[in-house]
């Protein structure tokens, strides 16, 4: 009978501690989008967060065909949009690339041990005049005015 | 090439929209309003003075491009200067050319004829008779591109618009384009890269060349940088424009003046073309 009761409590520890585990590591997901970031100032992506979690993906390699192709750079789906507006600065003003271990997509991407090759060939960081321009067209698609958001780096063009 | 319009949902549909609702999206509509007509009083103050502003006010492409035009340059090898540079020079700054540097280990003169070069100067000389023609080489954007004859995957391909680009999504680096292309116009990314600039995303291992400033022709802008840089050094030697318009400038100066593709024996009816060759 104690042995029973013994066992019951151990479930019960355990499954309580399997639920405590998910609340806690949802708090840190929440945490992968940076202070100091555009992004930290708005609601939510361009999609919905559920939906950017679960797809980013696939939206930014079906974005890449009509952009390489097409030529259609007025998407909210554009990666220079992804970086404009998820880049932090340092405390020198000096936005730190995006796939470095501590920042936007690196955070997840080493969390989760998926390799992240977009940026052997894309900036890291919004470099070169007219760089704003993807994340520009990108902020008008879904709505947002973006001309009315400080730029945490001070360097507004 | 994806051709769908729609992403297609492998996973549970969200019930969370997008959409905001009507009522709290007409306060912040108003005060964009407000803002944008500040923004066009402030921009027409500051820039009536200039012409150049198609740049800036111009919208980022939203529709695909069509076979309605088709892109080129005029070469006037005339009025192209021995010595000068600066239309190579400009597209290595457009182009993030200009942030390769040479590995310590290679030796100058490996480094000269591996580094990524998009426009080339070339001299000829007539030896019988001595006359000399300096011109600049580039992507001629065949309409018959033999690159994209040999590419084993696609990646090298002509755009609706006729600009002869490489998807470097799918160039897997066999480089079978830089043997195909009779007019050496393709480089190839040898050593990591580090500081692209947005515009322009380029790595190691994938094949590149001039793509008529595609980023410049996607945000609706007018010349390309090899152009602009000619007539700023005060030469006009490059006209670029649309082939299939009668009243482009490029079309008026192709009905003026003698005009010769390089290489017209091999039937590839190259978007580039030169006077005085």
């Amino acid at each position: 009978m104690a042995k029973a009761a013994v066992r019951a409590g151990l479930v019960a520890v355990g499954l309580a501690w399997v639920l405590i585990a998910q609340v806690v590591l949802a708090a840190d997901a929440k945490t992968y989008v940076l202070e100091g970031s555009k992004a930290a100032a708005l609601e939510s992506c361009v999609e919905p967060t559920d939906v950017m979690r679960r797809k980013h993906m696939e939206l930014i390699k079906h974005q890449r065909d009509e952009t390489v192709h097409g030529g259609i750079r007025s998407s909210k789906h554009s990666l220079a949009g992804c970086v404009e507006c998820h880049i932090r600065s340092d405390a020198e003003d000096v936005p730190q690339p995006i796939h470095h271990k501590e920042e936007f997509c690196g955070a997840c991407h080493a969390f989760t041990a998926v390799n992240l090759n977009c940026f052997d060939c894309h900036a890291s960081v919004p470099r070169g005049p007219g760089a704003e321009r993807a994340a520009h067209a990108a902020f008008q698609a879904v709505g947002v005015d973006r001309s009315v958001q400080a730029r945490p780096d001070g360097e507004d063009h | 090439m994806g051709k769908t319009t729609e992403m297609k949902d492998h996973h549970e549909p969200t019930d969370r929209s997008a959409d905001p609702g009507p009522s709290d999206s007409a306060p912040s509509d108003s005060g964009r309003r407000a803002f944008m007509g500040v923004a066009a009083g402030v921009t027409a103050a500051v820039v009536a003075p200039g012409v150049v502003l198609h740049s800036v006010t111009a919208a980022p492409r939203s529709e695909a491009v069509t076979s309605d035009v088709r892109w080129g340059l005029l070469i006037d090898t005339a009025k192209c200067v021995d010595g000068c540079s600066a239309c190579v020079d400009a597209c290595d700054r457009e182009n993030g050319l200009n942030l390769q540097s040479k590995p310590a280990s290679a030796p100058q003169e490996h480094w000269d004829d591996q580094k990524a070069v998009w426009i080339r100067k070339v001299k000829l000389q007539d030896n019988q008779t001595g006359r000399v023609t300096n011109l600049p080489l580039m992507c001629q954007h065949c309409e018959h591109p033999p690159c994209v004859d040999v590419c084993p995957t696609g990646a090298s391909f002509k755009r609706a618009d006729g600009i002869v680009m490489v998807d470097r999504h799918t160039c897997i680096g066999c480089r079978y384009c830089m043997m195909a292309c009779p007019y050496k116009a393709r480089s190839f990314i040898h050593e990591v890269m580090e500081d692209q600039l947005t515009r322009v995303p380029r790595g190691k291992g994938c094949v590149e060349s001039c793509n008529l400033c595609v980023h410049r022709r996607d945000f609706g802008e007018e010349s390309t940088a090899c152009v602009d840089a000619c007539r700023e050094a005060g030469h006009e030697a490059i006209v670029f424009g649309d082939l299939k318009d009668p009243e482009s400038n490029i079309r008026r100066h192709l009905a003026e003046m003698a005009s010769r593709q390089i290489r017209e024996d091999l039937s590839l009816n190259t978007g580039v073309r030169y006077s005085g060759i």
